[in-house]
């Protein structure tokens, strides 16, 4: 029986896991879960994950949240070429810290960014005060600048000469504020030469698969408007960046 | 190898904690958060994103308690529970070593602030609604400790303390410090404390917590004035 992946693809660590798997051919059963709907507060989702996020993974009986958690045991499990999670403790030692610095840098202001200029007007039905959005806007260009000169420098990947785990879950952050529109690469052109072979390395044709929900203008909306977001998760959204 | 810490700050005390705790040989480089001091062009040599833990081991720069400590677990080849090798186990401290950065780590940390560091730099009390609001996330995460990851396991990934416990007990630690009995009215999560802290040693673990447990003491002999260079971030990342 094949593993099973609990998805949205709206969601950023969503994404680097499914890239990932789809990459490594590894064989896996996609179940869709859709966060505007609020279903990972429902009782059916509890039986997946108490934590009630995403992605989710089931092999078997085991059952295992944290996409890096996932990303590495999937590395593990399933042997993987190396560059994706050296074996040289230094390279590793390398992703480890990008893993571990980009929850509170990376992907705390890309999403906040991401939620100010593509969820929260549509939610509460005006635009997030000018000062707080200046706020995150400036996190994150603080962000940016401290990648490109301390993880990237004039290495092509992170850990130098190839793609790792670490490459990945940095782009799948960076695109989400691309998803509404502000192009983070504009004016930056060591990041857009990186972003370019991180494409390549992957596959293009999966890296945009994986981020078409997001990339789509329309589209996120229409999911947030007209899905018809329960009050409760809309309660939970503004709370979440008072 | 040189390690460049703060015991004030949880993710040193982890690296300090596992460090001693393996017979890692290191120089113990101390440096001071709370005046400035990783804002210095020295400190910025060793590490850019001037947080600390650093480490230096030769030429090699590291930063992140956790890469720091899979590094050291690695190389010195320390007991095989802190970093088990078993598919199952070694995802569920990688689980809960990801979980925590915004699971309970930024919670803890801002109950610390708002309690004891704020009110010194701002000079008022910090308002009720916040701190309610801060207590509850902090209670929530406590609670999804409990329920999910260690259940009823005598430490996070099975029987034996793993990187996981070690770095839950200095995050939890850290609200303890600022006057906040997480403990209280909690006994299983007292039971895992009381294991983790003798798999650790009392004395080590009692070593580790001095300086951040006498923080309500020196808070209040604390020069405010000397930390307004926090003030601009305290306002961003709080109010």
């Amino acid at each position: 029986m094949p593993l099973e992946l609990f998805l949205d693809l709206h969601s950023q660590p969503c994404r680097s896991v499914f890239i990932f798997a789809k990459a490594a051919n590894i064989p896996f059963e996609y179940k869709a879960v859709v966060l505007a709907s609020g279903e990972q507060y429902g009782d059916e989702f509890a039986k997946i994950s108490i934590v009630r996020k995403v992605p989710v993974m089931r092999d078997g009986d085991f059952i295992l949240t944290e996409s890096t958690a996932i990303l590495m045991y999937m590395v593990r499990k399933f042997g993987t070429p190396d560059h994706w999670y050296p074996a040289d403790l230094q390279k590793r030692a390398r992703v480890d810290e990008y893993l571990a610095w980009q929850h509170s840098n990376m992907r705390a202001h890309g999403s906040k960014v991401f939620w100010f200029r593509g969820v929260l007007p549509m939610v509460t039905g005006e635009p997030v005060p000018k000062e707080k959005m200046d706020s995150a806007l400036e996190d994150l260009n603080m962000t940016l600048k401290l990648f490109e000169e301390k993880f990237l420098q004039n290495n092509p990947y992170i850990i130098g000469e190839q793609i790792s785990l670490a490459d990945l879950v940095a782009i799948v952050e960076i695109m989400q504020p691309v998803g509404t529109g502000l192009d983070v690469f504009e004016g930056r052109p060591a990041l857009s030469a990186w972003r370019d072979r991180v494409k390549k390395a992957v596959g293009e044709a999966l890296f945009d698969e994986a981020h078409k929900v997001i990339m789509s203008p329309g589209d996120l909306k229409q999911t947030l408007t007209g899905q018809e977001m329960p009050e409760f998760l809309k309660i939970r959204v503004q709370k979440m960046f008072i | 190898m040189e390690l460049y810490l703060d015991l004030f700050s949880q993710p040193c005390r982890s690296v300090y904690i596992f460090a001693k705790k393996n017979n890692i040989q290191f120089d113990f480089k101390k440096i001071s958060l709370l005046e400035g001091e990783q804002y210095g062009e020295d400190f910025g040599k060793i590490n850019l994103l001037r947080k600390a833990p650093a480490m230096k081991d030769g030429d090699f720069c590291l930063a992140e308690s956790i890469a720091i400590m899979i590094y050291m677990a690695e190389k010195f080849h320390t007991p095989d529970h802190w970093f088990p090798a078993d598919l199952q186990k070694r995802a569920r401290v990688n689980e809960y070593l990801s979980w925590q950065h915004m699971g309970i780590r930024m919670h803890g940390s801002k109950i610390f602030w708002l309690k004891l560091l704020i009110p010194k730099i701002i000079g008022t009390e910090v308002p009720k609604e916040k701190m309610d609001d801060a207590m509850e996330d902090l209670n929530n995460s406590v609670k999804l400790i409990e329920e999910k990851f260690l259940q009823d396991k005598p430490f996070i990934a099975g029987d034996q303390i793993s990187l996981a416990d070690l770095v839950a007990i200095v995050e939890i630690m850290q609200p303890v410090a600022a006057g906040v009995d997480v403990f209280e009215g909690r006994p299983k999560l007292n039971a895992w404390k009381e294991r983790v802290q003798n798999a650790i040693g009392k004395d080590l673990f009692d070593e580790a917590h001095q300086h951040i447990l006498s923080a309500q003491e020196m808070v209040k002999t604390m020069d405010g004035s000397k930390m307004q260079v926090f003030k601009p971030k305290i306002l961003r990342m709080f109010f």
